[in-house]
């Protein structure tokens, strides 16, 4: 049963507490008032604790009255609304309420006069839906705490739930002299009051309803009773003595539970939840009505006034308006002031709007607030502390407020104090205590702000040095790699300081590294050169004729790089082989693979002694005992130089280290030649899916793309005969040697042939598929195209028997041009013509710095003058047909450009 | 003669051994670091502007402790000199002026229209504090920028302004009150005598 | 055991280094000014006093007295206290960084503190045997940090309060150190023997 709870609640005390004049009766005489419109209504962006609203309105709108004009900017922020219709005339710096007397971001609104409501949208159903979303309702409502701080609503009303609630407080005390506002509020909207206190509980659900009032306010007290008892309602109310400050929400809460709140905690911490009264009825106002908070009950009173009165204002009302309202002596005026006597602050000018924290303007006459007595020591009278509510020591405040001494002071609980004024009343010495104590505050708060920038600062500054500092020693890391690899060059020279003596071995590992180098270089070009490719393709299928042009030319300048770097890579190691045939006998074989490094090393090393001992012999040529010497390393040589060679061809059983060397030369072309074939395979794939996407939509290209396969197959094709033209080119380096060589080059030859063979075979599956296709396509397409792929598919079954035949008879055949030349024949035009074209000139180009090579070679060794005459003549054939080729494809290209 | 050689030998000895004592003190108990370092450090405003001459607020925490003044640090200011003086137990005196004066706080601001991206800002930038890229407008992180002045110099077209962050209603601080009228502080005759002699 | 007590009771309270004796006025009115700088010092004096007055009397009665050097004391102390201040802030330096944060500066300044060597000097001259020495020079360092502490606590309050202004400062200090040594006269007849 409701009736069990008691009406009113035990009430307990606080420490301190001062009873200065109430001086409340004099704005009760009149009955609330009601201002006219002002001229304008000026809204400020921060009217509560936290983030400013962000204006959702621009200079000229039109809005209604209660629309939303901005909105909340952050977690502790809040909405604003039209407090009537009008239009917005300016969102400017204006002059707020505020103890600086600075000015803020303000919306300006003129009143059309109309008053026109906006539609009101009520949440009747706030019993009904979760509260998370009344939470969100009231939020948007922009309800904040009317008490005086504008605290968010919703945020402190989510921040209750942090523990179980025992008290739900209202805050009707209205402790501080002038002001009676709340007062007014409960006499003229008790129900509303009420209505609205239920809703809250609804919300956070607390044991205990307690609303906390003040003796001196019979007629607010009544009102409540009455309406308590007409709804039964389990609401209690509490009637504290009147001393100030009881309306302080720490105080009253100490009050009515006889709990004090911990320092540095909040009411919610100890299950206590605390609300005005305006705020209650704002929120009744909101859910039932669906009115946002635009107005609100605002004392009107000093001696300056004629007519003291309560009045419901609106926001953003200036405060000039409201003394003209009320009727001001402009003589009388001395001190304007905002908010209680206590609290409050004087305001400089009168053109400040009211906000929704504004819960009194007191125009003070020189008589009823004298300016304050000058300042007197401190004579450790103690009143102070007598009076202070929150327990603490004004005194030693005080002291260290003086001193700056502010860590003491955070110690001794400064921030626990509520500035209410009490202590100053109190002070003999007119010590503006409270006025020291804020300073105070913000000095530690501008110092943490500042400690806070310090420490970002510092952690942003070393994040931006060690990133520095990485960079730095990656850089160096880098170089000093880059050093290393010089000095190992040297080192390796100097290892092999055959310099002089072998010049080969010498020669031989730096080569290695150089091309190892360029190598790398070469398949970077390659990977990004596929790339332009692929994007030319894709810019071709597309049509994109600009972007053809661009990539056209950058894919002939990647092409270009590539090939002078294949040229640079193949000189590299041709390098080695121009020497050998000075000094056979030393003679040591270019590195081809990393295993032979040791072994060469050795080979190089005897070298080094041996020649060594050759030139004592020469200067004593009698010893013996070098003699013997040089025989045993000789020998030693020897059996070094058969390890490497041995290394170097599990097939070479030669110990003529010589024939090593045009074998380099001969894989590293091969290697060129792989990949390229490699790339007219991949042209392959890619003409024969455009033929196949091309037919199923019976596309009138398809006869062109046909063609430009079978051009791709035979470029394929080619460079798979010319993979074999180096190896049959090998022999010829070194004729006069060659019986030998061809044992060793016959063995590499034959795993090539094998893949030749391999790939051979896959050509002809390849044309046989397509023949297979074309037939199930339309018969037309294949009559037509039947020739031309029997014919190729016989061309590959030649091939296989030819290189099948080769396996039988392991002598290389001699076709360095011919299949040039017959594939040449057979050029037609295709779609990746560019591509072709630049292979074909990638081609030109290695075969003209073949040439030069030879013709160096010719220079440096006339006595192979025979045999690299020969080797020049064939390069200079293939490198005939190759521009031939060339200069056809690029001719199909441009007539094919001229078609399109 | 004996005695007073005696004498010398025992105060020589003793030197010796104490002597001794502290060497392998100093080597058994050397410590890496000086926590003062970081103390003083940790009271430097981290503007890392480098006005004091050291690239930054550590390097002049470290000179500090091998004894360089104390009043190089213009962004500081006196309030930093204090703080300083009390925790190394110096003399606070007043900022050296040749490393710059005192001003007010500042954040540097970029005429974005004017910006040519050239980067150079950002490179200069001690904290990371500006935002952009290669011929891109760049723009500077006001909640970041320590006001250091750095990125004013290298902008080749001079559309960095360093702007005074004014007082707003938030940052507001009460003024501390005047304090007891000097007259009232003039207890006995000396004071008043003094202030005449003023 | 009375015995001992008695020498606590008389160095801490009856004849008190700083306010009877006027020994160490120099860390006294130095180091006042901040209550915790003081107790840094006193807590770094106490350690040093009572080691170097057992490291003194050692030298004193091995080294010195043996040889018949009495007259080179006053030499030899200040060697063996300025040995043990710095041996000891290497020492604590290394082993305990929290407490060099609190010792830190004040422990060089002990070794120009007369006390410490009042304190040797004074074993001596009043044979004070090897757990008196200790025991002396312990009881010293207890009322040195007493009327130190004292002493800073009280200038703190000075210093934010209403000075007549040729008082401010360092006179104000004397003369209240003046008033606590006429107090600290009032424990003259505390023990009768």
């Amino acid at each position: 049963m409701r009736t069990e709870k008691p009406q009113t609640a035990k009430v307990f005390s606080f420490h301190g507490g001062i009873h200065p004049p109430e001086n409340k009766a004099q704005s009760l005489q009149l009955p609330l008032g009601k201002p006219s419109l002002p001229s304008e209504l000026i809204l400020p962006l921060g009217q509560h604790i936290g983030q400013s609203s962000r204006p959702l309105v621009k200079v000229g709108d039109k809005v209604l009255k209660g629309e939303t004009i901005a909105i909340n900017n952050g977690f502790l922020s809040s909405f604003l609304h039209a407090p009537t219709s009008g239009t917005i005339t300016a969102i400017e710096e204006r002059l707020i309420a505020h103890p600086s007397g600075l000015s803020d971001l303000c919306i300006v609104l003129t009143p059309d006069g109309n008053e026109t409501w906006t539609d009101l949208e009520p949440l009747n159903n706030w019993q009904d839906i979760s509260k998370t979303d009344v939470l969100a309702y009231l939020s948007e409502m922009g309800i904040v705490g009317m008490g005086g701080a504008g605290f968010p609503t919703q945020v402190k009303l989510q921040g209750a739930h942090k523990n179980p609630l025992t008290h739900f407080i209202i805050n009707a005390a209205e402790c501080e002299p002038y002001i009676t506002a709340d007062d007014m509020l409960i006499r003229e909207k008790t129900l509303e009051l009420v209505a609205g206190i239920e809703i809250l509980q609804h919300l956070v659900e607390a044991e205990n309803v307690i609303i906390g009032i003040e003796d001196n306010k019979p007629t607010a007290i009544a009102a409540l009773k009455t309406v308590l008892t007409q709804r039964n309602s389990d609401i209690q109310l509490a009637v504290v003595p009147t001393k100030y400050p009881s309306g302080g929400e720490k105080q009253l809460i100490q009050l009515l539970t006889g709990k004090e709140v911990p320092s540095g905690q909040y009411p919610a911490d100890i299950g206590v939840l605390c609300q005005n009264v305006g705020t209650c009825v704002a929120i009744h106002d909101a859910i039932t009505q669906g009115k946002p908070l635009i107005s609100r009950f605002t004392t009107l009173t000093g001696d300056a006034l004629k007519s003291p009165q309560n009045v419901e204002v609106l926001f953003g009302t200036p405060v000039a308006h409201l003394l003209e309202y009320a009727d001001y002596e402009s003589k009388k005026l001395s001190r304007l002031i905002m908010g209680g006597p206590m609290m409050g602050y004087t305001l400089d000018s009168a053109a400040v709007p009211i906000v929704k924290t504004s819960n009194c303007i007191l125009a003070a006459s020189k008589k009823e607030l004298p300016a304050p007595a000058p300042e007197q020591a401190c004579i450790r009278c103690g009143m102070c502390e007598q009076a202070c509510p929150a327990s603490l020591l004004p005194q030693q405040l005080l002291w260290f407020s003086k001193s700056q001494e502010f860590e003491k002071a955070e110690h001794h609980n400064l921030f626990d104090c509520i500035e209410c004024g009490a202590c100053s009343y109190v002070c003999p010495s007119s010590i503006p205590l409270v006025q020291y104590y804020r300073h105070s505050k913000s000095s530690i708060r501008e110092a943490r702000e500042a400690n806070v920038k310090a420490d970002l600062a510092k952690q942003r500054f070393e994040a931006r040095k060690a990133r520095q500092d990485a960079e730095a020693a990656e850089k160096e890391a880098k170089r000093l790699a880059r050093q290393k690899a010089t000095t190992n060059k040297a080192t390796d020279a100097k290892k092999a300081a055959p310099a002089k003596a072998t010049p080969t071995a010498a020669a031989a590992p730096a080569t290695n590294d150089e091309s190892k180098k360029l190598k790398v270089d070469i398949a970077i070009g390659k990977s990004k050169l596929k790339k332009l490719q692929k994007q030319l393709l894709e810019a071709q299928e597309n049509e994109h004729v600009e972007e053809i042009s661009n990539l056209q030319l950058q894919v002939t300048d990647q092409e270009k790089a590539i090939a002078a770097l294949e040229e640079q890579l193949a000189k590299t190691p041709s390098a080695a082989p121009a020497a050998p045939a000075a000094n056979t006998e030393k003679a040591t074989p270019a590195p081809v693979s990393d295993e032979l490094k040791k072994a060469k090393v050795d080979v190089a090393l005897i070298g080094v002694k041996l020649k060594k001992l050759q030139k004592q012999l020469v200067e004593t040529p009698d010893d013996q005992e070098l003699k013997d010497k040089i025989a045993a390393f000789e020998a030693d040589l020897k059996a070094a130089q058969d390890i490497v060679s041995k290394l170097s061809s599990n097939a070479q059983s030669s110990t003529n280290a010589t024939a090593a060397e045009p074998k380099a030369v001969m894989s590293d072309e091969l290697k060129k030649l792989k990949i390229d074939a490699a790339i007219a395979k991949a042209a392959v794939k890619k003409v024969e899916k455009a033929l196949k996407k091309a037919e199923e939509i019976k596309a009138p290209e398809a006869d062109a793309i046909r063609q430009q396969l079978k051009e791709a197959q035979q470029r394929a094709d080619e460079l798979e005969k010319a993979l074999a033209n180096p190896e049959t080119a090998a022999p010829k380096a070194a004729p006069e040697k060659a019986a030998p060589t061809a044992e060793n080059t016959d063995a590499e030859a034959a795993k090539k042939r094998k893949i030749d063979l391999a790939i051979a075979k896959a050509g002809i599956k390849k044309a046989e598929k397509n023949i297979q296709l074309l037939k199930d396509q339309g018969k037309e397409e294949s009559e037509i195209e039947a020739s031309e792929w029997p014919k190729k598919l016989i061309e590959a079954q030649q091939k296989l028997a030819a290189l099948e035949a080769e396996e039988g008879a392991p002598a290389p055949v001699e076709k360095t041009a011919e299949p040039v030349a017959n594939s040449e024949a057979k050029a037609e035009p295709e779609m990746d013509l560019a591509t072709q074209i630049k292979k074909e000139k990638v081609a030109v180009a290695l075969a003209k710095a073949q040439i030069n090579k030879l013709n160096k070679r010719l220079e440096s060794t006339p006595e192979e003058a025979e045999s690299i005459k020969q080797e020049i003549a064939a390069t200079e054939q293939r490198l005939q047909s190759a521009e031939a080729l060339l200069e056809k494809l690029i001719h199909s290209q441009t007539n094919m450009q001229e078609n399109r | 003669m004996l005695t007073v050689l005696l004498a010398i030998g025992i105060l020589v000895l003793l030197s010796l051994i104490f002597g001794a004592i502290l060497g392998y003190a100093n080597v058994r108990f050397h410590v890496e670091g000086d926590p003062i370092v970081d103390q003083i450090d940790a009271l430097l405003p981290q503007t890392q502007c480098g006005q004091c001459g050291h690239p930054g607020c550590r390097p002049y925490a470290e000179a500090i402790a091998n004894g360089e003044a104390i009043n190089h640090c213009p962004p500081g200011g006196q309030s930093t000199i204090q703080a300083l003086a009390d925790l190394l137990d110096v003399e606070a005196v007043p900022l050296d002026g040749d490393h710059g004066t005192e001003s007010a706080k500042r954040v540097a601001v970029i005429r974005e229209d004017e910006c040519i991206g050239c980067t150079k800002c950002i490179q200069a930038c001690p904290v990371d504090a500006i935002l952009g890229a290669a011929k891109q407008m760049h723009t500077v992180i006001a909640d970041e920028c320590t006001g250091c002045d750095l990125c004013v110099e290298p902008c080749p077209v001079d559309c960095i302004d360093m702007v005074e962050i004014g007082v707003t209603a938030k940052t507001w601080s009460w003024d501390k009150p005047q304090g007891i009228a000097a007259t009232s502080l003039d207890i006995i005759a000396t004071d008043r005598q003094a202030e005449v002699a003023h | 055991m009375t015995e001992y007590l008695l020498i606590l009771v008389s160095t801490i309270l009856v004849n008190n280094f700083v306010l009877v004796q006027f020994l160490g006025l120099c860390p006294f009115m130095g180091v006042s000014g901040k209550l915790e700088t003081s107790i840094g010092m006193a807590m770094a004096t106490t350690f040093v006093l009572t080691l170097s007055s057992l490291c003194s009397y050692l030298t004193y009665t091995y080294i010195l007295q043996p040889f018949g050097l009495e007259y080179l004391q006053t030499i030899s102390f200040i060697l063996v206290i300025a040995v043990v201040v710095q041996f000891t802030e290497m020492v604590v330096h290394k082993t305990s960084p929290l407490l060099y944060r609190v010792l830190g500066i004040f422990l060089p300044l002990i070794t120009t503190n007369c006390a410490v060597l009042g304190v040797a000097l004074q074993n001596i001259s009043k044979q004070n045997g090897f757990v008196e020495s200790i025991l002396y020079g312990f009881g010293a360092a207890v009322g040195f940090s007493f009327v130190l502490i004292l002493f800073s606590a009280m200038r703190e309050r000075i210093n934010v309060a209403d000075v007549p202004t040729v008082f401010k400062g360092s006179a104000i200090g004397m003369v209240t150190a003046g008033l606590m040594a006429l107090a600290f006269m009032g424990f003259t007849a505390l023990v009768q023997i």
